[in-house]
């Protein structure tokens, strides 16, 4: 089921937080709105949801017009950063709750979330209360429970946002997993642009209550339409007006052409890649990535100096206001 | 050892001692005298009206004061703020001030006509006056706190408000209404001063087990009258101890001690 | 589709989807209620008070018995409340900081004044020190009276009011943890000038309020010291006595009068207590406001806080 989205406009108070917004998400993907805090891509999931009402624009799910529908009949599902997990229930009452209140028979109820408890792989603690299960647990007893009711919707408001960096990875890959068997149209909301490129289909960059960009994480990592995106999805160094990715920025020992004599100011072992602080000659400050079997091939070490070349430097015209960050003025190098 | 010294001190002469000769008191005349104490029939009826009127003003209590918390958290409206301030007025007004108001209003001179003055629904007033606070203060700061994301959840599932309400807000509320509901039967069953002036202490009609203390105390029976407060006392620490073993059993979440 | 309404917090975020009759009704339904059993009795005391003019009403302001009434009753608050205080305030610190035997037990006495009828605790009081109570021939041999006397007024006034201070001091002393008093410490202060400098200023507000609560309570009793005082008008008769004595007299403006002056105590104590919410909560509502950035009166954009509210999250312990 595809949602289109048109002329979308939310106030609270003085504050808008999204501005005659417009989108189209593709049915049976999985779409991210990934933006800053305060870019309005939560408003708008919620919106979606019916958890919101907008000021202005209309809301489509497939063909119907759910713009003044209650979320209880938009035949959606959500899933709250915090889990919002019913805290007087154990988690097969969690789980069971949309079926229940439908008045389904008992024995479909308790299939339907024997099945759905070992999908999500929490069937031993079916018994215990949310409060005794850890964050990763219930995030995935709540994501259970909003596909019990069969939503042609799912939506997800920052879901992995509360728990720490492993078990977020865990989860995120878990997600994906999930969608390729289910293939429920899912919108998820996150600020963390690493998640969006390694789970998406497609990702929807917003900032200050607009559309930035939308594609694929690839197009976007590689075209992005402007600074703001450059800079929000993956790495990037600033020289002067252009904008280079630190993997573009070559280290070589000759002189070329377009290089510049840098010196080698800090150099960090990440793992698999290597992370080169460089100051260059024109005074500015870098960094390069550089993997890390080339990087003990030229022996980089503290105070070498080496030459810089960057490749495929980045720069946008004259940015418009409203969809850009406007506040930073390219300075001249 | 300073710290601690002092404070049994205190505690134990100011409240200890006292209680411990009360206790003494009804025991001493040994467990026949005490049955008779309680049995007399005036002090029966006593008994029975002061706990069947607690019963139902806390029942009213209950109802009442989660709406009214509700209103007080949830909804909006000019002299909001007054309200939630003039919801404590039943603990900083003088009990007997609130039988002498209530009368003023429902008793013979009220301006409404009725004269409720030397019945049990007056009993019953004074009860709702001064047990209002209890589960409203009790509920209020849970609603507050309320993660209305459970609310959420449970529409996107498809829940109407009604069942919202019944299904989720009132069992995560439920904690709170009782240990109000508990607090209020507490002090409804030992209430004097409002319902003195009120109820006229009509034996066998509206006298309330407080006043059958003061009378045996007044005729020098203090052992009887000793009695009946540990009574009131037994009761009053079964229904609490009995509310909070339903209250642990309901919450699934950590309890913080002292 | 329905307005939303002006947030605070984040539990008053009304559900958009809501319906308009049902809040209205239920608005109606409470306020009906407060009305018919709070405002309009106290509204109607002072209109019928001041109904026969203002003569009556200082007539009885400078009867003797009244006047005696009111300053016997101040009194009793003035002695019970910083007995109170100091005590209360060593109390809730020793429950809070210090782990010794019997500590459930002395929490529990605590509560007792809450859980007994105010003639059980008069009734309670004439058992230890009245005739035939435990210290009678004692008291009686060195002439020295509580019962039917000021001193088991006080010892009256003290035992209803003794939870407040140390009940409202309890949680402000949890909330502050020892981290400032330990700082104190380790830069050389004494535990008496810890104490001083900084324990008693960070747990004021939880002080000052129960200091409310206490006076309230001292000035309001009724029941225990009508066991207790044995009811002589100008002598033994507390303002809250004599409103009853007055009653049953059949001096109606005599009571109400008096009724009034409580009334507008009370009405003062409730201003007193309402502005102290917002000064005592603060101090611990004030760092979670900050940290979670809600700003008062405003609608609150979602789900921008998640960072602060996933830290907190993360503590709770996760796989």
């Amino acid at each position: 089921m595809a949602i289109v989205i048109e002329h979308i406009t939310k106030r609270f108070g003085d504050f808008v937080a999204l501005d005659n917004v417009s989108l189209t998400v593709p049915d049976g993907e999985l779409t991210a709105l990934l933006g800053p805090s305060g870019s309005g891509k939560s408003t708008l999931l919620r919106i979606i949801a019916g958890l919101e009402v907008p000021d202005r624009g209309t809301v489509m799910l497939g063909d119907r017009d759910v713009t003044n529908v209650p979320p209880q009949r938009r035949g959606i599902g959500f899933v709250f950063q915090h889990y919002a997990p019913f805290k007087h229930m154990t988690v097969r009452d969690n789980v069971a709750f949309g079926l229940t209140i439908r008045k389904r028979p008992r024995d479909e109820v308790k299939a339907r979330v024997h099945d759905l408890l070992s999908l999500v792989q929490i069937e031993q603690f079916a018994d215990r209360y949310p409060s005794q299960l850890s964050g990763g647990q219930r995030q995935r007893m709540a994501l259970a429970r909003a596909l019990a009711v069969e939503p042609e919707v799912l939506l997800l408001d920052e879901p992995f946002g509360a728990l720490d960096a492993r078990v977020r990875k865990e989860l995120r890959a878990w997600l994906r997993r999930l969608h390729d068997e289910t293939h429920v149209t899912t919108v998820f909301v996150t600020h963390d642009q690493e998640e969006a490129m390694e789970v998406a289909d497609g990702i929807v960059v917003m900032n200050k209550g607009a559309i930035v960009q939308v594609g694929p994480p690839r197009e976007l990592y590689e075209h992005p339409a402007n600074e703001f995106v450059m800079g929000f999805i993956g790495e990037v160094n600033r020289l002067g007006d252009a904008w280079v990715r630190p993997h573009d920025i070559d280290i070589l020992f000759d002189e070329v052409p377009d290089s510049v004599e840098a010196l080698v100011e800090r150099v960090v072992y990440l793992g698999f890649e290597v992370r080169v602080e460089l100051l260059r000659r024109d005074g500015s400050r870098v960094w390069a990535e550089v993997p890390r079997d080339q990087a003990e091939q030229l022996e980089l070490r503290e105070g070498q100096i080496v030459n810089t070349r960057a490749r495929d430097a980045r720069t946008f015209p004259a940015s418009d206001s409203s969809q850009s960050s406007a506040s930073e003025q390219p300075t001249s190098a | 050892m300073l710290g601690p010294g002092i404070a049994v001190a205190y505690l134990g002469l100011i409240v200890l001692l006292p209680v411990a000769a009360l206790a003494w008191n009804a025991a001493a005349a040994g467990p026949n005298a005490f049955i008779t104490a309680i049995t007399n029939p005036a002090t029966l009826a006593a008994l029975i009206l002061t706990l069947f009127a607690a019963l139902i003003v806390v029942l009213i209590d209950a109802v009442m004061g989660t709406l009214i918390a509700w209103i007080l958290v949830r909804d909006d409206f000019p002299g909001k703020r007054s309200v939630n301030a003039l919801i404590d007025l039943p603990f900083a007004l003088p009990t007997v001030v609130a039988g002498l108001v209530l009368l003023t209003l429902y008793g013979p001179k009220s301006p409404f006509g009725l004269n409720l003055a030397y019945t049990q629904v007056a009993i019953g007033l004074a009860l709702l006056f001064v047990t209002l606070p209890f589960v409203i203060r009790s509920v209020q700061p849970v609603l507050l706190e309320l993660d209305q994301d459970m609310e959420e959840a449970a529409a996107s599932l498809g829940a109407s408000q009604a069942v919202i309400l019944r299904r989720i807000l009132l069992p995560t509320l439920l904690p709170a209404i009782l240990t109000g509901a508990g607090l209020s039967f507490a002090r409804a069953i030992g209430e004097y001063g409002s319902i003195v002036l009120i109820s006229g202490n009509i034996p066998f009609k509206t006298e309330v087990a407080s006043v059958a203390i003061f009378n045996q105390v007044e005729s020098d029976d203090p052992a009887g009258a000793a009695a009946i407060s540990i009574v009131l006392l037994v009761v009053s620490l079964i229904v609490l101890a009995a509310l909070d073993l339903v209250r642990r059993r309901r919450t699934h979440e950590a309890e913080t001690e002292l | 589709m329905t307005s939303t309404a002006v947030t605070e917090r984040q539990g008053t975020r009304s559900p958009s989807y809501g319906r308009r009759w049902p809040r209205l009704l239920i608005r109606s339904i409470g306020l009906l209620y407060l009305a018919l059993l709070l405002a309009l009795p106290v509204g109607l005391i002072f209109v019928r008070t001041f109904a026969g003019g203002l003569e009556p009403v200082f007539t009885a302001l400078r009867s003797p018995d009244f006047q005696h009434a009111f300053w016997l009753t101040v009194t009793l608050a003035a002695i019970a409340v910083p007995i109170n205080t100091v005590f209360g305030v060593i109390t809730a610190i020793t429950l809070v900081r210090r782990r010794f035997p019997g500590r459930g037990l002395l929490n529990a006495i605590i509560d007792l004044p809450f859980a007994l009828s105010p003639v059980v605790i008069g009734l309670s009081l004439v058992l230890v020190y009245g005739q035939n109570g435990w210290f009678g021939s004692f008291l009686k041999a060195s002439g020295f009276q509580v019962i039917f006397a000021v001193p088991g007024m006080v010892l009256a006034t003290v035992f209803v009011s003794l939870p407040f201070v140390v009940r409202e001091v309890i949680p402000v002393l949890r909330e502050i943890g020892t981290d400032q008093e330990e700082a104190a410490y380790t830069l050389g202060a004494s535990p008496a000038r810890t104490f001083l400098r900084v324990t008693l200023p960070a747990i004021r507000w939880g002080v000052i309020y129960g200091v409310v609560l206490t006076t309230a309570r001292s000035l309001g009793e009724f029941g225990a010291v009508s066991v207790v005082s044995g009811r002589i008008s100008g002598k033994t008769e507390t303002l809250t006595l004599y409103v009853e004595e007055r009653y049953s007299e059949f001096d109606l403006i005599g009571a109400y009068t008096a009724a009034v002056v409580l009334a507008l105590i009370a009405v003062a104590v409730l201003l007193a207590m309402n502005a102290l919410q917002s000064g005592r909560g603060n101090q611990a509502r004030e760092w979670v406001t900050d940290l979670l950035r809600l700003g008062r009166g405003k609608r609150r954009p979602p789900s921008d806080n998640d960072t602060e509210k996933a830290a907190l999250d993360t503590n709770r312990s996760e796989i």
